[in-house]
Formats: structure tokens, sequence, C-alpha cells
């Protein structure tokens, strides 16, 4: 592609070229539907090929169909220039020092209102001019691991950050941030829950359901209460901090093993699933709401278990699901499979042979719920115990994007099933919990009476 | 030597020395002497089934205390390219107004509070808003691009709201002039603000997405009246349609002026176009004060980073003992302004005077409710001699400055204190960029917020481009409204008298009177006259229901012609239709109580009438008994027979 012509194809390009005009042309255009004066902006590489695309002096943008285009005459020049200014971020002896790990989303960002395009900002100075609160919290450094989409986000991401988190806490950081894409973050926390083990120092995660572009944005809010959690909490574990509601009021810190995104667009999307969150937390205070979680230490004895088995599956069983669904991944030489089932942990009997092909073909089979909520009990039922003695091993109340991870990374440290058996039982980091606590599992029903009656009294 | 000044003989020489004079003297030379100069932006909803971005019905309203939850947002600016804020947003931020979002389900989903990305735009609205695009005679894009134009005060939960181009560049035609158009947009509607008091600003979601238009002109009217004459051309024009919602806030304009050596300055929300005459007006003689007083303040001092208010810590006891509504935690700040004295009290509109503009900025700037500040050219003030005069000394006061004491809750007097720093600053160099808010049919107007730039634009990248082609453009063009001038030339061959015209445009009964004259055997001047009289006298009682179809006067037409009934009854009908329009003719005829009659039989009783009244009345005078056997027959005649051929009848001594 002509760089002179960005994103311009077929007709309107030669439209461009025939006019001896590119991108950041300012012009007079002539079409039939009248005429219109602005600059060419980029077109966008997903959109048709028959429209110009130009910004009128108002800011407002507009899209001229090429076919109704008679004339263009460029009357100047002027191409934008992306750049952030930068402010230097303000180092403050005795605040505690925070590292910020990018790997990809947008924490903050600027927009260039004369091209449209949203720049994220990312380098402490950067940051410091989008967020200027950090300032008052902690003395920041960064670095950008990967700039991947969330959903690319994989094992080879997960090791790296791992590695680079122990570096830091070796070098003796107080406090580490990691922005990440909200789709998968909760994937990204449980994986780092089981490769960075008996952090001295809290690991908080955070990310934006809102761009960062927006005044009404979650970004900065986030930063700072995963800024705050960081810097003064003595939550040293593996945490996400998103919007407890969707006002602006605190946020949540969640545990990373039991944390799941659960709404797809939501500022709130983030919750503690059969459990509770470990605290809440504002601008410049953390709240604990339980007692029970790993506390900060000035010692540096960190471990770092980084390793990744990729041959793993996770299955969301649907009635009818045929046996070739299983038998395509013991030929395809998985290692590893973790089924989300129905009910208290199910699957159809058609499955059964399958599932006994695996246990010999050595594949590790482990069974969640597709309830999320509960734990997984294969005795209740006959159907249950025939297919334990398949094989089939009940990994308790493990979410099944977090067995799935546990499943990979256990995997990745021995193929003695055994071991992994006993890897994948033991809890680490709150992934399997004892009890179930009476609040862990709250969905409010919307219409009922006590419930309006809260969500009235309560910021949603 | 501390001396105060007659403020309010100060503000009269003001007044006289800017020229001021009131509306109804101002001659259109006054207005040229000025260089005034008027645009406006005409707010529109569409009258649609959903709103733009989402399927949640549009036009529900409820009262400001009826929701069923609430969500809290803050507004924080983004970084526009130069790195800094843009002017609007710094205010907005600057103010940290915690925003709460009254929501109720019926017409509110997650898309409101910000929690769900747009929808497809709505289409109705598309085809409505293209279709007045056309009538504006505007250019249409051949792509429509949705833009994001950042709003921080909170009136929409995103921050911005979703807008985009139809059409640019038309016009539209005043009686003496054509108005050139600049631009029609379609665009989401706001929240409706229920309160903003200190910190907290309340809105509902219920107007938030409604569909609207926005036609901006161009700054083409020199005088008032021509202001307001192509705000209701383009109201004519909209309601033309049949598709725009009616109502209080269903049109609101923003009105542009400037003078010359001034600044264009934003009147926000003028939901009646009567107002705009007198806020232009007012607002024309503002910005001459406020150029004026640049002028004195230059010969004074000279501004830059040396020109610096001093403050002082005012005690509050002595505040309270003067009666000043100070309230605990209230700290109060004492002000020298260098070079200001008889500024304060200099005029700026009716009732107001400089110190208003700086009153304005703390209030919406600092939060601080009003009464915000006093100063020593107040008139009303009395007992503050000792604390000014305190003041003078301990700022070091001199003879040309201004003293103030501003006072509210602690944490806001530095805000506060910043504020007047600033507004003082822009006098130097005339009118501030800002946008003002309309206060009353008087023309006042108060500070809103700083006039934003072209720099809040961006695309939303949320919606993808709509293509619209030319077939398109074709089938909507077919269904054009005829011109809203072209109407009123048709009206006047017909008759209709001229002081009907508005009411007829602004319920768009054109179409109406033109098809019960074109497809029934009525006249146009008595349907016109009607519906301009009649009809409007009853809609200015409010005794019309909402959303009334006035195609349904075509059916009670038809129906008269068809029965023969005489057209008198017709009047009769039409005001029970207008507050039952799901009622059949048949209904409201037994409504009014009407028999069908024969004439014959009607007439037959004036001979018997004409007995009884010579039995009743001594006198023998016989117009009264005419009147008296034409009062007696008129209930039953109404609709059998016409009144004026009963009259001549009975006139004519009767046949009975």
């Amino acid at each position: 592609m002509d760089d002179l012509f960005k994103g311009y194809k077929g007709e309107t390009l030669k439209l461009l070229k025939k006019f001896n005009v590119r991108v950041w042309s300012e012009v007079d255009i002539e079409s039939s539907r009248g005429k219109f004066s602005g600059i060419i902006l980029p077109r966008s590489e997903n959109d048709d090929e028959t429209h110009l695309v130009i910004k009128l002096i108002t800011g407002y943008n507009i899209g001229l169909e090429t076919g109704t285009i008679k004339n263009i005459t460029e009357k100047g020049f002027k191409e934008a220039n992306y750049k952030i200014p930068e402010k230097e971020f303000p180092y403050s002896e005795g605040k505690p020092n925070l590292k910020l790990f990018g790997t990809g989303g947008t924490i903050a960002s600027r927009l260039d209102y004369r091209t449209g395009a949203v720049i994220p900002a990312f380098s402490p100075g950067e940051l410091y001019g989008a967020v200027p609160e950090l300032a008052d919290i902690c003395n920041l450094s960064t670095e950008k691991l990967f700039a991947v989409f969330s959903e690319n986000m994989g094992p080879e991401q997960y090791i790296t950050l791992a590695k680079a988190i122990g570096e830091e806490i070796k070098k003796g950081i107080d406090g580490i941030i990691i922005g990440h894409g909200t789709d998968t973050m909760h994937h990204t926390a449980s994986a780092l829950s089981f490769m960075v083990q008996n952090s001295p120092v809290p690991i908080v995660m955070v990310g934006s359901q809102r761009s960062s572009d927006r005044p009404s944005s979650d970004a900065a809010l986030n930063l700072i209460h995963a800024a705050t959690t960081a810097a003064i909490s003595d939550i040293a574990e593996v945490s996400v901090c998103m919007f407890g509601p969707t006002s602006d009021e605190y946020g949540l810190i969640h545990r990373g093993t039991r944390v799941r995104k659960m709404h797809s667009s939501y500022r709130s999307a983030f919750r503690t699933i059969g459990d509770i969150p470990i605290a809440t937390v504002v601008r410049d205070k953390v709240t604990a709401i339980r007692e029970d979680y790993k506390k900060r230490r000035s010692d540096r004895d960190v471990n770092i278990t980084a390793c990744f088995e990729e041959k793993i599956a996770l299955i969301y069983y649907y009635p009818n699901m045929q046996p070739d669904m299983i038998d395509s991944l013991i030929e395809k030489g998985y290692k590893g499979i973790v089924i989300a089932g129905t009910g208290l942990g199910h699957v159809n009997k058609p499955l059964y042979p399958a599932l006994e092909r695996a246990k010999k073909a050595g594949v590790a089979v482990y069974m969640t719920v597709q309830t999320l909520w509960g734990f997984v009990h294969m005795f209740v039922y006959d159907t249950g115990r025939d297919m334990m003695s398949k094989g089939v091993i009940p990994a308790e109340n493990m979410l099944p994007e977090v067995a799935y991870i546990k499943l990979g990374w256990a995997l990745g440290q021995t193929s003695d099933l055994e071991k992994v058996k006993d890897i994948m039982l033991t809890p680490i980091a709150g992934e399997i919990t004892e009890r179930e606590p009476y609040n862990g599992y709250l969905i409010y029903q919307g219409g009922i009476p006590e419930v309006e009656e809260l969500l009235k009294k309560y910021h949603k | 030597m501390y001396k105060r000044i007659n403020g309010k003989e100060n503000t009269e020489i003001s007044k006289k020395k800017i020229g001021f004079v009131n509306i109804n003297e101002a001659t259109p030379e006054i207005y040229e002497k000025l260089g005034f100069k008027c645009g406006l932006e005409v707010h529109q909803q569409l009258l649609t089934k959903s709103k733009l971005f989402c399927r949640c019905p549009a036009g529900k309203y409820q009262k400001g205390d009826d929701f069923e939850a609430e969500v809290i947002r803050h507004m924080r600016p983004t970084l526009s390219e130069l790195g800094e804020y843009d002017g609007t947003a710094l205010m907005e931020f600057k103010t940290r107004k915690n925003i709460t979002y009254r929501l109720k389900n019926e017409n509110a989903c997650t898309y409101e509070i910000d929690d769900t990305p747009p929808f497809p735009l709505n289409r109705e609205a598309l085809g409505i808003s293209i279709e007045i695009a056309l009538l504006l005679k505007t250019s249409i894009v051949g792509e429509l691009h949705i833009t994001r134009k950042q709003y921080l005060d909170g009136s929409i939960p995103t921050g911005f709201q979703r807008t985009a181009i139809v059409g640019i560049e038309g016009e539209i035609p005043i009686s003496n002039k054509k108005i050139r158009i600049i631009q029609l947009s379609i665009e989401e509607d706001s929240c409706r603000e229920i309160s903003d008091i200190g910190h907290e600003r309340i809105y509902s979601t219920d107007r938030l997405g409604i569909p609207l238009i926005e036609t901006v002109t161009y700054p083409d009217m020199k005088t008032p009246a021509e202001a307001a004459e192509a705000g209701q051309y383009i109201r004519f024009l909209t309601r033309s349609t049949g598709k725009v919602r009616t109502g209080i806030g269903a049109a609101r304009e923003d009105v542009n002026v400037s003078i010359r050596g001034g600044t264009r300055i934003e009147i926000k929300g003028v939901s009646r176009i009567k107002w705009i005459p007198s806020l232009t007006h007012v607002e024309a003689f503002r910005q001459k004060a406020l150029l004026e007083i640049k002028k004195i303040l230059k010969e004074r001092k000279k501004n830059g980073p040396e020109w610096d208010i001093r403050t002082t810590p005012v005690d509050n006891t002595i505040l309270v003992k003067a009666g000043l509504p100070i309230k605990n935690g209230y700290k109060a700040s004492g002000i020298r302004l260098p070079g200001f004295r008889t500024i304060l009290s200099f005029f700026t509109q009716p009732g107001k005077t400089f110190s208003d503009e700086l009153s304005e900025r703390i209030k919406v700037i600092a939060c601080i409710d009003k009464p915000n500040l006093v100063h020593d050219e107040d008139p009303s003030l009395n007992d503050y001699d000792g604390v000014f005069k305190e003041i003078y000394t301990k700022t070091g006061g001199e003879d040309k400055d201004a003293f103030l004491i501003v006072f509210g809750p602690a944490g806001d007097i530095a805000m506060a204190e910043e504020t007047i720093q600033e507004r003082c600053r822009l006098a130097f160099s005339g009118v501030p960029n800002e946008t003002r808010k309309a206060v009353n049919r008087e023309g006042k107007t108060i500070f809103e917020r700083v006039l934003p730039g072209p720099d809040r634009m961006y695309p939303d990248t949320d919606s993808a481009p709509i293509a619209i082609n030319d077939n398109y453009i074709k089938e909507l063009g077919n269904d054009l409204p005829s011109d809203v001038h072209d109407r009123e030339k048709i009206m006047k061959t017909w008759k209709i008298p001229e002081d009907t015209f508005p009411y007829i445009h602004v319920r768009n009964i054109f179409p109406v009177i033109k098809k019960i004259s074109e497809e029934l055997s009525y006249s146009p001047s008595f349907v016109g006259t009607m519906v301009g009289h009649r009809i409007k006298n009853i809609d200015g009682k409010n005794a019309i229901s909402s959303g009334f179809d006035y195609l349904r006067l075509f059916d009670i037409f038809e129906y008269c012609e068809k029965k023969g009934l005489d057209n008198e009854l017709v009047k009769l009908m039409v005001p029970v239709l207008l507050m039952h329009p799901n009622i059949d003719p048949e209904s409201i005829l037994s409504t009014i109580k009407f028999k069908k009659r024969d004439k014959k039989d009607i007439i037959s009783n004036i001979h018997l009438l004409d007995k009884q009244f010579n039995t009743i009345s001594k006198k023998n005078d016989n117009s009264a008994k005419k009147r008296w056997i034409m009062g007696q027959l008129r209930p039953i005649a109404v609709g059998n027979i016409s009144l004026r051929e009963l009259s001549d009848i009975i006139n004519g001594g009767g046949n009975g």
C-alpha cells in the first residue's frame, strides 16, 4: 500500500492519483451532490473502496462517494504528527516504587482530533500527563513487554511476564501493576497466580472497559486504584483490580484465580466467583474485606515456575456432543482436557467410550462445571461415578478457565499424571476453596421489590 | 484613603455610556453601528419510535424524583493533540462535579449509562434527517461518519455526543434575504438536568438518546428580528414534514451573537423563538459594555503576569453580623482588584453589572452557590465600610482599585480566587469566549461554560460509516412537503387570514386543509379560518390531546358532508374530537346532543314561537322577537339548517 494514500483502494485510489492529491491534502471537491472542502483523511482498511473521507473545518468527518466526485483541487498539505508530549514523572523520596508492565491494552491514550487517531500513552511521562494523580501515590517506572490484544495473550506471554515480575521483585520493587486488555485478563491472572508464588509484594492487574480516550472512561480511576493497591496495600497476591459498581465509586480487588469477566461491556464486569473479593479500594485507601490473603513481606523470596504445556484443551459440553470431539483431541496429541460439564459435572453417555480412550492414551481429563458457581460432585449420580472410573478427575470448584491454565502449568512441569493430579488438586492460590461461603453466590434478580429497593438506594 | 463610590449612580452612567436602549426603541441603525451578527443552531427532536443508538422508546419522560436506580460518574478531560486540555475540559474538570444519572427501566438501558457500545443507527431517524436536509437545500454527504463531540458537563454519560453530518451548505429564505445554512447534523439528545447544587449535579436519562437534528446557520442575521424570523422559518420547515416532535423541549435553539470587536457568544437552550430578539439584543450590549471596560482598564493598568489580585482572609463573624448567609465550614476572602474601581458596578445587562460576571463563574467553576460574593460598589450595602477599609489597608489598596469579599465552603475558596483572577484578566481583552444560558424573556443570560473550540471532535470508533446512495436520496426526495413560503402563497390565494399562518405551520395543518378542500366541498378559507382561530384558541387552553393527528379533522368534514350536516355543526364537533382523538363522528354528535331534524320541522316552529313571544312580552318589539325566536331555534337548527338561511326565513316573516 502506498503510504501517501493510507487505506485507499480501487476507484478511490485511482481518483486521488488522477487529481494528484493524497492523504492530508487540504482540498476543495466538486461533486454532483455539491461542493465540499476539508482535509483528506486516511481510510480504515475494512471500509469500502468507493468513498473518500474528509474532515470539514468544523471538525466533523464525512464521506463522499467516489462516483459523484467531479474535481478535486489541492489547497495545501498538512501531515498529522503523532506525538505525545511528555512531562517528567516526578520522583518523591519515601513514596513506594512501582513498576507498570504493559501488555498491549491502552491504559491511557491521547486523541489526535485532527485525524481522530487514538494514540496510546504509556511511558511514565505520558501517563503522568494523562493521570497526574499517579504521582501522589508512587514513583513509577514502566516497561512495555508486548503489544498484543488481550485475545492474543498466551503461554509465551505468561512466561515472559512471570519472569519479568520475578526480576523486578528481586530488584526490590514495592509493587507491580500489569496493564492488560480485559477479555482474557482472568486467564493471565490465573497463570501468574500459579507461575509467581510467594510474592512479597502486590501484583495487580488492571484494564478498562471503556476506552481511555473518552471522558467517562474507567481507565484512569482503575489505574489509580491499582496503583494505590500496589503501593500501600499488604495484599501480596496476584489480583485483578476493576470497578466494583458501574458508578465511579470504588474498585474491587479480586483474587487472580477466582475472578472472571462476566459482562461483555459493563464497567463492573469483573466478579469474584464462588467467593468474596479480597478488598475494596478508593483513591487513597484499601479496605480488606477478608483477612486470609497473603501478606506483604520485606524479603525477596519469590518462586517463579514459568512453564506451560500448550497441548491442552478446554471444551464446553453441550447436549449431543459427539465422541469424535474428544477423539480428535486424542489423535492430535493433546495431553490434557478440561471439560466444563453440565450441572454437578456431567457429559452424555456416548462420550464415555471416548473418555476411556483418552485415559488409555494418557490424556489428563478434568471436570469443571459450566454453572461456574459450585463444586463438581461426581458421587451424587451413578453417571458421575462411571466417569471417574473412566479417568475423569473432578476439579473441585476451580473455574473452567482456571483449571485449563492450571492443567497447562502442571503438565508443563511433569508428564507423570499422578504428580499432575497432585498439583491440580492441591490449592495454591485460592483456585480451590475448602468451603463456599453463603455470600459467594449472589446474583440478584432484577424486578423483585427488595432488589429494586436496593438498586434505588445504592449506586449501581 | 479608602472611599466608597456610589455604585447605583455608576451603573446608570455606564449604561448611558455604552448607549444602551430598550429593544423596542432600537433601530436597525443601532445594530449596524454595533456590528451585530447572529447565527442559529436549531435543535429539533425527530418523531421516531425509538432512540438513535439503542432500542429504548423515545419520548417517554418522567418527573425528576421518579427513578429506579442511580449511577454516579465523573468526567475527565482527555489529552488533546497539543497535550493540553481543551479550555472547557479543563474548567469542567476543575469543578470536580459528582454527576448522578437517574434511570428508569422504561426509557433507559445500559447504553444510556455508557455500559454498552452503540447499536446501529436508527434508520427511521436518518431518513427524516435527510428529508429535512433536502428541504434546507444542503449537499447531502456520500457517507455518514459518526463523530464524537466532547462534553464534560456530564450531560452525556459517555462524555461525548455521537453526531454526524448529513448535509452542508444550504439556504433558507426570510422576508428580505436568504440565510445560508452551514450544516445539518443528526445527533443523540442529551440528558435533562434535574439540579445543580454545589458539587452535585443530577441528570435524568429519559431524554438522552432521542434522535435530534441540528441546523446551523451562518451569522447572516443582522438584527434580532431577522434572527427570530430565521428561527421561525426553520421551525416551520421541520414541522412541515410532520415527522418531528412537538411540545416542551422538543425544539431548542442555541443563538450565536457577536458585535464588532466582540466575540461569538453562544446562548444555549433557548426554547422559545419569541425570546431570541431580546436575548440577542441584551447580549449585544453586554459585549459593548465589556469592550468599554476593556478600554477603561487598558488606560489604567497593564495586563499580564504583573496584574494580580491580592487576597486577605476575612473574619466570618463580621460577615454573619452583617447578615450574609455564612454557613458552617465557610471561609471568606477579601480581594483587591488593582485598577478595577467602577468596574464591578459597570452595567452589563439590565439588572446586572460586571460583578455578576465574577459571581456566575464562581458558581459554575468553584461550585459555590450564590450569593458567593459582595463588593463595595454594591449600592445595597451599608454595614461593610469597616471590613472593606480593612481589606483596603491589608492588601495595600489604592484609589483606582476595587474590593470584594468572596465566601463559600473552605475547600472551594482557592478555586474561587483563581476564577476571579482569571475572569478579571480576561476583562483586559474584552469579551471572553463562553457559552451562556438564557434566563428569561427580557433577555437576561448567565454564564454557562467556556466556549469549546472545534478541537473536540473525533471519530466514533464504535460505529462504521453509513453510505447514503443517490437512489435513497431520490426516494426520500419524492415524498417532500412543499416549501413554507410556497404554502403561504397558496394560502393567500385561498384567502385564509394571514394571522393564522404561524399556527397552521407549527401544527403542520396545511396538508389537512389542502386535502379537505380538494377532496370535499368545503372552502379552504372556511377550514383555514376555523383551524387558525378556533382550534388555535382551544390549543391555547391546552384542550387538545397530546400527539393529536390533525388528519382526523378530515373524517369529521367528510362525515358532515355525507350526512348533509351544516358547517356550524362542524364547529361544535371539532372541540370534542380534539379532546378525544379516537372518538367516532356519531359519538361526537351524541356528546353534543345533536338530533337530526327535518328543515321543515324546524321552520314550522317559527309560527308557534311567534305566538309564544307575544304572550311573554308585552312590548311590541319586532327585532327582539326575531332574536328570541332565533335563540330558541338555534340548538335544534345547528347542523340541520344554515343559521343564515333560518335567520332569513325568520326575518322574512316566516312561512309557518
